[in-house]
């Protein structure tokens, strides 16, 4: 008898002691494979076109995003455009990209592309008159953000 | 001097501040990366610019989108979206004549379906304009749907290009930068991308 009460009382305590490792192992691997937020949206996330022809960007810091979608609510039927935090109009468009200017080298700034990040229900007008804005103020490079169909 | 045992530091904690750093980054973060189809806008022209140059009728491949996201090739045959892409392989590969800049014959053009060269349709690769008209009222849905597929067509011809030249497809030599930056491979890549340049040319849509 007393063989078996000295079993069920010999249970070690699980070391805990490499759990802080494991925990900073996956912490490393989110800091890194990952990129911040940037920004909240304030209109209803885009729904993206599939596209078979994607490329992707090597410079982050290059690109800036204008979002073109429907209203959050879908009360309006309209576009609407929102740039960094707020819901923007057409007009506001080279100022945007002028903020954005100014925060690159001179050298960078014919590299620096606008990404269009466009609901597929969106139109074409709309990023149409954004385009005009771009080519006044020599912003050329765009892009028709896509999901990469190959991936799948 | 006397030494003092000096207490072990309670690591316990540790796991704890770490989960929280850990979660911040789940929230605060996203994995996505963000892709898309790279398109160049033509530079604005001053006012008193002299217009383009007339280009030849059977240079320019005319594709039209209409509102209800209807296609209308070269104004007169309607098309399918899954159709884009052959009928603009057909039209870039059509090499019927000399190029631009010189060029000459185009010798590594295939032609149309059998190989055969059609008299009414693009000289050379580097003449070879398609024109996208479309609706204000298109859904960007259906425009990149043919962006796509016009995209798709170069980079076939692109791919069978370099397999010809290098005995590599065109998308292994772009994905071969990310870790090859020497000046040979962008050459190489320059060289293809001569051979069929992307001409793709936005009309304004109509519409309002």
């Amino acid at each position: 008898m007393s063989k078996f009460k000295k079993q069920k009382k010999g249970l070690p305590a699980i070391s805990t002691a490499s759990l802080p490792d494991i925990v900073f192992m996956l912490l490393f691997f989110f800091m890194t494979v990952t990129t911040m937020r940037e920004t909240d949206l304030k209109i209803k996330q885009p729904t993206l076109p599939h596209a078979h022809n994607v490329q992707k960007f090597e410079h982050k810091n290059l690109v800036s995003t204008v979002y073109i979608g429907k209203a959050i609510d879908g009360s309006d039927k309209g576009d609407f455009i929102q740039l960094n935090d707020k819901i923007s109009r057409v007009g506001d468009v080279k100022d945007f990209i002028f903020m954005k200017r100014e925060q690159l080298q001179e050298e960078e700034i014919p590299f620096m592309t606008t990404l269009f990040k466009a609901d597929i229900e969106s139109n074409v007008g709309t990023i149409a008159d954004i385009k005009r804005e771009l080519r006044e103020i020599d912003a050329l490079k765009i892009s028709y953000a896509a999901i990469n169909e190959n991936d799948k | 001097m006397a030494r003092r045992n000096l207490p072990e530091i309670n690591a316990g904690s540790m796991a704890d501040i770490a989960f929280l750093l850990l979660i911040f980054f789940l929230v605060a973060t996203t994995m996505e990366v963000d892709g898309g189809i790279a398109r160049k806008l033509p530079q604005k022209q001053p006012p008193n610019a002299p217009p383009p140059p007339k280009l030849k009728e059977k240079n320019v491949l005319e594709i039209a989108i209409n509102r209800n996201d209807d296609l209308l090739i070269e104004g007169t045959q309607r098309a399918d979206i899954s159709e884009i892409k052959d009928i603009a392989l057909e039209f870039i590969d059509n090499g019927g004549g000399e190029g631009n800049k010189g060029v000459g014959k185009c010798d590594y053009c295939q032609g149309g379906p059998d190989g055969v060269i059609d008299a009414n349709s693009s000289d050379h690769p580097n003449k070879a304009v398609i024109s996208l008209k479309s609706d204000r009222g298109t859904s960007y849905g259906a425009f990149i749907a043919v962006h796509d597929a016009l995209g798709q067509a170069y980079t076939e011809l692109r791919n069978r290009a370099a397999m010809e030249r290098y005995g590599v497809s065109y998308q292994a030599l772009v994905n071969q930068q990310k870790s090859d930056k020497s000046q040979k491979l962008r050459d190489k890549i320059s060289a293809v991308k001569e051979m069929y340049p992307e001409i793709i040319s936005e009309v304004e849509p109509t519409g309002n």
